[in-house]
């Protein structure tokens, strides 16, 4: 399988899944959800997404593992401060890319 | 009356536009941190920004981006796609709740495609949603998503690598932003948010990473932190946003 099919059929995977799981309720289903495991489950799964992709993976982005750590705690400490999406995402690349340049 | 309809559908595109602008505006950024990080992994710009207009979910995109970039198996990609994207079912069915009778069955099959969680939160605000709203509402959104990718992956091509490889960090710093706040707040949050990144480091940290994918870890964790907390500690009645 050549790189371009590989890709292509990936491609139509995720946008496939991704639409269906968006595309079905809305058009299958119209009535409320009661279910209090189920209400809860959704709930709570951005979070855990969120969080299983971050840890330790961060870690991994960046050659020097005290750099991305280094990046990983500006962000941790602007995100607990409430700073905005941008301000932490930028906190933790400019901090990352200091430490990276004094190793 | 026709005048009225207009004039009636007239402040429905202004409003959906209006609403629509900061979150296009927000996604600027975040698919900036995704165009650059795609070009990281080795995609080509046209690759980064094919995946951007036909999938519009940031979590979504960077696991399935990471995945094809260590040659997945077709099964891990679909899994994965359906655990971080399941959210949006439940959001598509608060939105079908809303929706009034404007709304027809070709509607609902093109709309669903722009349920994300900004957009999601701003359509269900109102108590109920037409179809021209929900039209007008998405667009900027969209630009936004794909713009926002495109101007990434351009940089990412010419900046220097250790510049992009830094500036890969910006998704991660995102989620973080996204998180922390949240569990600060609520402790519930804070367990599933714990929970998912000690499981995480398990199965990294152990021989079960000789068995067990990056792809299938996030699954594996995200679901089992999710369900032990629905399980122990589910979220009251007015708490499902």
């Amino acid at each position: 399988m050549t790189d371009t099919v590989y890709f292509l059929t990936c491609l139509a995977i995720m946008a496939g899944v991704t639409y269906l799981v968006r595309m079905l309720p809305m058009v299958l289903i119209r009535r409320k959800i009661t279910n209090k495991f189920l209400k809860s489950f959704f709930y709570y799964i951005p979070y855990a997404v969120l969080s299983a992709m971050t840890i330790p993976a961060m870690l991994y982005a960046v050659p020097s593992k005290i750099a991305a750590a280094a990046g990983l705690v500006a962000g941790f400490i602007l995100a607990f401060f409430e700073r905005s999406l941008l301000i932490v995402a930028i906190g933790a690349c400019a901090v990352a890319f200091i430490i990276q340049l004094i190793l | 009356m026709s005048n009225f309809k207009a004039l009636l559908k007239k402040t429905e595109v202004q409003e959906g536009l209006k609403d629509g602008l900061p979150i296009g505006l927000g996604y600027l950024s975040v698919s900036f941190a995704f165009g650059i990080f795609a070009v990281e992994q080795g995609f080509a710009i046209w690759k980064a920004l094919i995946i951007s207009m036909t999938n519009l979910t940031s979590a979504g995109q960077l696991a399935g981006v990471t995945l094809i970039a260590a040659s997945a198996a077709f099964i891990e990609i679909v899994l994965s796609q359906l655990v971080i994207n399941l959210r949006y079912s439940l959001m598509s069915i608060t939105v079908s709740q809303k929706m009034d009778k404007s709304i027809k069955m070709s509607d609902r099959f093109f709309l669903s495609v722009f349920i994300t969680d900004e957009i999601f939160a701003a359509a269900s605000r109102r108590d109920s949603i037409s179809a021209t709203y929900m039209r007008a509402l998405v667009c900027l959104p969209y630009i936004g998503w794909s713009t926002g990718t495109f101007i990434g992956a351009a940089m990412g091509s010419f900046l220097p690598a250790s510049v992009v490889s830094c500036l890969g960090l910006a998704i991660y710093g995102m989620f973080i932003a996204i998180i922390v706040p949240p569990a600060k707040k609520n402790k519930k949050v804070m367990c599933v948010v714990l929970l998912a990144c000690a499981l995480s480091c398990t199965i990294k940290y152990t021989p079960l990473s000789k068995w067990i994918s990056d792809g299938f870890s996030i699954i594996i964790c995200a679901v089992i932190a999710a369900a032990t907390l629905s399980l122990i500690a589910p979220v009251e009645e007015d708490n499902n946003d």
